[in-house]
C-alpha cells in the first residue's frame, strides 16, 4: 500500500458520499415539514391571535412555497450557513460547535471505557470457553443490554452521589464553583490541560465518568460478545492450530496471529456502536445535565424547529462519512488483504 | 466533603463585600450567604424577552435584569407566602404618576438617580423607544401589549428627560396592571441604538445576546442550555437592594437528578419537581417547600363544541358530573392545588376568580342527564392530552377514562407532542375533548373570558360561541372593577361558565418552589419565574 493509494481511495470514497448526503438534505428538508407541528403557531409565545401568528410565520419564511424555500435553504448551505435556530435564536452552525464537542467527549471516553473492559473480557472469555470468565461475560452482557441507561445513570447518581457522597455533584461539565476553560477544542479536559490548570481538568474529568461508565455499560455488551464470537472463530482456525504446533508463545499465538484476525469485525462494530452513541445518548444527557447534541435535537424536533433539525440532521451525516472513512482506513492497516480499489 | 471544607476557607478568604471574578467562582451551597444556587429544567433561550420564540423561563431576565416603569406590591398568602399584587401598583423606575383629569392619558415622572449598568440615567426617552420596540415588532410583546390597550407608538411620548406620558386610546382598568408584567422592560436606548442596523431596527440581534438593562441583577455568565449567573447590581436605585448577591441558574433537565441535588444540600432552590417530589419533600419536613396557585390558571377538562354529542349542554354537565374530581385530585394533583369542584350554587354568590364550578361527583346523575340528552347507551370519544405535561395530566387522563367507562362513555387516551398540540387544540381546534390549563397574566374573569370563552381565540379550543358571553365580556373588559356595572356583568358570565361549561375546571394548580430552609423571602411573581430580587439567605 502506497500513500497516492490511499489518497486516491479517501477522495473515492468521499466522491461516493456526495449522493447520500444530497439524499440527507432532501428527505430532512420535506420529513421537517411534513411533521403536523406548526412552528409558527408555537414560536408566537403564550398570547396570539391569528395575526400575530401569520407575522411569525412570514418572518419564518414559511408562507413561501415549499421549493422557494428549499432553494433558499440550499443557497444558504452552499455559503456555510446552516440557518438560525427559532428555539434558541442562535445560528445552527454556533449552537453545533457548542454541543458537538460535549458529546464527543462523552462518547468517546465512554468509548473507551467499554473499550477497555469489553475487550479483555471477550479475549478472556473466548480462551476460556464455560470458565467463570465466560459467565461473567455473559452475565455484564445481558446486564448491559438489558438495563436501560436512565436507570444506570440514576441508580449510579443514587449510589455514589447520594448515598456514599464519593462522585461530585451531577450539574453537568462542570461544578458550580468552576469556570470553563477557554474554548480550543471544546473538550474541557483537553481544553484545560492546554490552559495548563490541572486542578479544572480534574473537576472536568470527575463529571466525565459517572456519565461515561453509564454510557459505556450500554456498549459494552455488543463489544464484548463481538470479540469473543470473533476470538472463538479465530482460534479455532487452521493457522492458530499451526501456530501453537509448532510452539509459539501463548501470548504471540493470542495477541499477536489471533486478536489482530479477529480485529476486523471488531472495528466494524465499533463503529456502528460509535455512531449509535453520539446520537442517541439523549437519557444520559437528560439525567446528568449534559449540555450534548442529542438534547438539542430533541428539543428542537419537539417544538418544530425545522432549521435546528435539519442541521443536526446535516452535521450527522457528515459525521458519519468521516467516521466510516476512518474505519475503512483502519481496516487497510489491520487488514492488508482489504482491498483499496473495491 | 472535602470541597465544601475549601470553599469555606475560600469564602473568608474572598471576603463579604467583594466578589471578584475568579477563575473558580467561591461559591458553594453551603459556604456562602450570598450566593443562591438554583437548579431548574429549562433556562432561558434569550436575554430578550421580545424577541420570538423566547421561552417561559426567559420571562425571569425581564424580571431579574431590566426594570419596567412600574412593579406590582405583594400579599400574603393564609399560609404566610408572599405574593404579587396586581391590583395595587408600586414604582420602580417611575417615582409617581398620575392620571389625566380627563382620564385620557397617564403622566410618568421617572425616578431622580436611576441608572441603566453602564451609568447613563434611566430617562423618559428609553422608556419611550423600548416602549415603541415592544409594539412594533409584532408577535407576542405587541399582543401582550395589546391587552393593555397599548396599540401604537404614537400613544408614547416622552416630554422630556423624566416625563413620559402614556395617551390611552380608551380608559381601561387593564393599562396599568399591562405595564407590570414582563413585556414592557425597559432597555438602555442609547446602548441598543448602537448595535442597530437598517435591517434591525430594534437591535434584536445584540439584545439578544447582551441585555442592556437597569435590573437589580447584572449578567455575568450565559451558557445557554446550561447555566445563567447573575450578580448584584449595586448601584440599582428602583427598589431596595437584593440581599444576594450572585445566583447561579444551572439547568439540570432530569428532575430525579435536581431533587437529588436539592437533597444533598448542593442546591439552595430547586425549581419544577413534579407534584409527587413536592409532596414527599414536604413531608419529609426538611426543606422549604411553597405552593402558591397559579393565579388565573385551571387544570381543567375542555368539551369541543364541534364534536356531535357536546353540542348538547346536558351532555357537558354529565361529563361535569361523571369527572373523578377527588381521585384526580389526589392522585394525579398530590394536593398541590386549589380544587375547583363543588361549589355551593348555580348561581354565583361572588366575583372571585377563580371558584370552584357547582358540579361533584355523581354517576347517577350524569347517567340521568345523558339519558335525558339521548345519548343512554353513550358514546366514543378520544381525549387528548398535551404530552409535555404528561407528569400531571397523563394520570388525570387515565382517571378521566376510568370513570367515563362507568357512565357508558368510552375514551380513548391521545398522547400529543409540544408544538403539534399548539397547532391541534389551539389553531385547528380539533381536539373533541381535552386536558388544558391556561392561566392569563391579569387575573379577572373577564380577561380570562376574553382568551378562553370568546368565539375564535387561541386559547378557546372548545370553539365555544355564546353572544352573550361575547357581549359580557366586551362590555366589562376595560371597566374598573369598582363600576357599577362590573360585578352583575361578571355574576352572569359566570353563571352562564357554570351552566354550559363548556370547560370543566378541576383545580387551580400550585406553583411549587422547594428551598433549603435557610433561605426566606421567596415571592410569586406572575411570570411563575424566579424573581431573584426578594431572596435572602442566613449563613447555615
Amino acid at each position: 500500500m502506497n500513500g497516492s493509494g490511499k489518497l486516491r481511495m479517501i477522495i473515492g470514497r468521499l466522491g461516493q458520499s456526495i449522493p447520500s448526503v444530497i439524499g440527507i438534505i432532501i428527505v430532512t428538508f420535506v420529513l421537517t415539514r411534513a411533521l403536523p407541528g406548526d412552528p409558527a403557531v408555537y414560536f408566537a409565545g403564550p398570547a396570539a391571535t391569528a395575526e400575530s401568528i401569520q407575522e411569525i410565520r412570514e418572518s419564518l419564511g414559511l408562507d413561501k412555497s415549499w421549493p422557494e424555500q428549499f432553494w433558499l435553504y440550499v443557497r444558504d448551505l452552499a455559503t456555510g450557513d446552516l440557518g438560525v435556530s427559532v428555539s434558541t435564536g442562535f445560528p445552527v452552525a454556533e449552537e453545533l460547535l457548542r454541543r458537538l464537542p460535549a458529546s464527543l467527549e462523552l462518547t468517546l471516553l465512554a468509548l473507551i471505557f467499554s473499550i477497555s473492559v469489553a475487550l479483555p473480557l471477550g479475549i478472556a472469555a473466548a480462551t476460556r470457553p464455560n470458565s467463570w470468565v465466560d459467565q461473567l461475560c455473559r452475565l455484564i452482557v445481558t446486564a448491559g443490554v438489558s438495563l436501560p441507561v436512565f436507570f444506570t445513570g440514576l441508580f449510579m447518581i443514587y449510589i455514589f452521589y447520594y448515598l456514599l457522597g464519593i462522585a461530585p455533584s451531577p450539574l453537568g461539565r462542570l461544578d458550580i464553583i468552576y469556570l470553563s476553560p477557554p474554548q480550543v477544542t471544546g473538550f474541557y479536559t483537553i481544553d484545560a490541560l492546554l490552559d495548563g490548570d490541572l486542578e479544572l481538568f480534574g473537576a472536568a474529568l470527575a463529571q466525565l465518568i459517572m456519565p461515561a461508565v453509564t454510557l459505556g455499560t450500554f456498549t459494552l455488551a455488543p463489544l464484548a460478545r463481538m470479540t469473543r464470537g470473533a476470538m472463538l472463530q479465530v482460534l479455532s482456525s487452521d493457522f492458530i492450530r499451526t501456530a501453537r504446533a509448532s510452539g509459539l508463545r501463548r501470548s504471540t499465538v493470542l495477541y499477536t496471529y489471533a486478536f489482530r484476525n479477529a480485529l476486523l469485525p471488531i472495528l466494524t462494530t465499533l463503529g456502528m456502536v460509535f455512531s449509535f452513541m453520539l446520537g442517541s445518548n439523549v437519557l444520559v444527557e437528560k439525567v446528568f445535565a449534559w449540555p450534548g447534541i442529542g438534547s438539542f435535537a430533541i428539543e428542537a424536533l419537539i417544538v418544530s424547529d425545522y432549521v435546528a433539525v435539519q442541521g443536526f440532521v446535516l452535521a450527522m451525516a457528515l459525521l458519519y462519512v468521516a467516521l466510516n472513512l476512518t474505519i475503512d482506513i483502519l481496516y487497510t492497516l489491520v487488514d492488508p488483504r482489504v482491498g483499496l480499489d473495491d | 466533603m472535602r470541597r465544601r471544607d475549601f470553599m469555606k476557607t475560600m469564602g473568608v478568604a474572598v471576603g463579604a463585600s467583594a466578589i471578584p471574578f475568579l477563575k473558580h467562582l467561591p461559591a458553594h451551597a453551603a459556604g456562602r450567604g450570598d450566593t443562591l444556587v438554583v437548579v431548574t429544567g429549562n433556562g432561558p433561550n434569550s436575554m430578550d424577552i421580545q424577541r420570538k420564540g423566547t421561552n417561559r423561563p426567559a420571562y425571569q431576565i425581564a424580571v431579574n435584569l431590566y426594570d419596567r416603569l412600574v412593579g406590582y406590591s405583594t400579599k400574603k398568602l393564609p399560609n404566610g407566602t408572599m405574593m404579587y399584587d396586581y391590583t395595587k401598583l408600586e414604582p420602580e423606575a417611575a417615582e409617581s404618576w398620575t392620571i389625566a383629569a380627563d382620564g385620557k392619558s397617564i403622566t410618568f415622572k421617572m425616578r431622580k438617580g436611576a441608572t441603566f449598568w453602564d451609568g447613563t440615567p434611566i430617562t423618559a426617552h428609553d422608556v419611550k423607544w423600548s416602549f415603541d420596540r415592544a409594539v412594533s415588532l409584532g408577535g407576542f410583546p405587541t399582543v401582550q401589549m395589546k391587552a393593555g390597550s397599548l396599540e401604537k407608538t404614537e400613544q408614547f411620548e416622552a416630554v422630556d428627560d423624566e416625563t413620559f406620558v402614556i395617551k390611552l386610546l380608551r380608559p381601561s382598568k387593564l393599562t396599568l396592571p399591562d405595564l407590570g408584567v414582563p413585556v414592557p422592560i425597559i432597555i438602555n436606548s442609547k446602548e441598543a441604538k448602537k448595535h442597530a442596523t437598517d435591517k434591525d431596527p430594534w437591535a434584536t440581534e445584540y439584545l439578544h445576546r447582551t441585555p442592556a438593562g437597569s435590573g437589580a441583577f447584572m449578567l455575568e455568565r450565559w451558557e445557554p442550555g446550561q447555566q445563567t449567573v447573575y450578580k448584584r447590581y449595586d448601584d440599582w436605585k428602583n427598589g431596595p437592594l437584593p440581599g444576594i448577591k450572585r445566583v447561579i441558574m444551572r439547568e439540570i433537565p432530569s428532575a430525579s437528578t435536581r431533587r437529588a441535588l436539592l437533597e444533598k444540600g448542593d442546591a439552595d432552590v430547586s425549581l419544577d419537581l413534579p407534584p409527587k417530589d413536592f409532596a414527599e419533600l414536604q413531608n419529609s419536613g426538611k426543606f422549604t417547600i411553597t405552593g402558591v396557585p397559579i393565579e388565573n390558571s385551571l387544570a381543567a377538562i375542555g368539551l369541543n363544541l364541534n364534536f356531535e354529542p357536546f353540542k348538547n349542554k346536558l351532555v357537558r354537565q354529565a361529563i361535569a358530573y361523571s369527572v373523578p374530581y377527588d381521585q384526580i385530585f389526589k392522585q394525579a394533583a398530590f394536593e398541590r392545588g386549589i380544587p375547583m369542584w363543588g361549589g355551593k350554587s348555580f348561581t354565583p354568590t361572588s366575583i372571585e376568580w377563580p371558584q370552584p364550578f357547582p358540579y361533584d361527583t355523581d354517576y347517577g346523575k350524569a347517567k340521568s342527564l345523558l339519558k335525558e340528552a339521548g345519548f343512554a347507551d353513550g358514546f366514543e370519544v378520544p381525549l387528548a392530552f398535551n404530552l409535555g405535561l404528561a407528569q400531571w395530566s397523563e394520570p388525570m387522563s387515565l382517571l378521566l377514562q376510568e370513570s367515563l367507562a362507568k357512565v357508558g362513555i368510552k375514551a380513548t387516551i391521545d398522547k400529543i407532542p409540544g408544538a403539534n398540540w399548539r397547532t391541534a387544540a389551539l389553531v385547528e381546534k380539533k381536539l373533541p375533548m381535552h386536558i388544558k390549563n391556561f392561566g392569563g397574566w391579569l387575573n379577572y374573569p373577564d380577561y380570562y373570558s376574553f382568551w378562553v370563552y370568546q368565539k375564535g381565540r387561541l386559547f378557546n379550543s372548545m370553539n365555544y360561541h355564546n353572544p352573550e358571553v361575547e357581549a359580557l365580556t366586551e362590555a366589562s373588559l376595560h371597566l374598573e372593577v369598582d363600576h357599577p356595572d362590573y360585578e352583575p356583568n361578571i355574576k352572569k358570565l359566570l353563571a352562564i361558565f357554570f351552566d354550559e361549561v363548556p370547560l370543566i375546571p378541576v383545580y387551580q394548580p400550585y406553583l411549587d418552589v422547594a428551598m433549603q430552609t435557610n433561605v426566606t423571602g421567596y415571592e410569586y411573581y406572575a411570570h411563575r419565574q424566579l424573581d431573584c430580587r426578594s431572596f435572602q439567605k442566613v449563613q447555615a
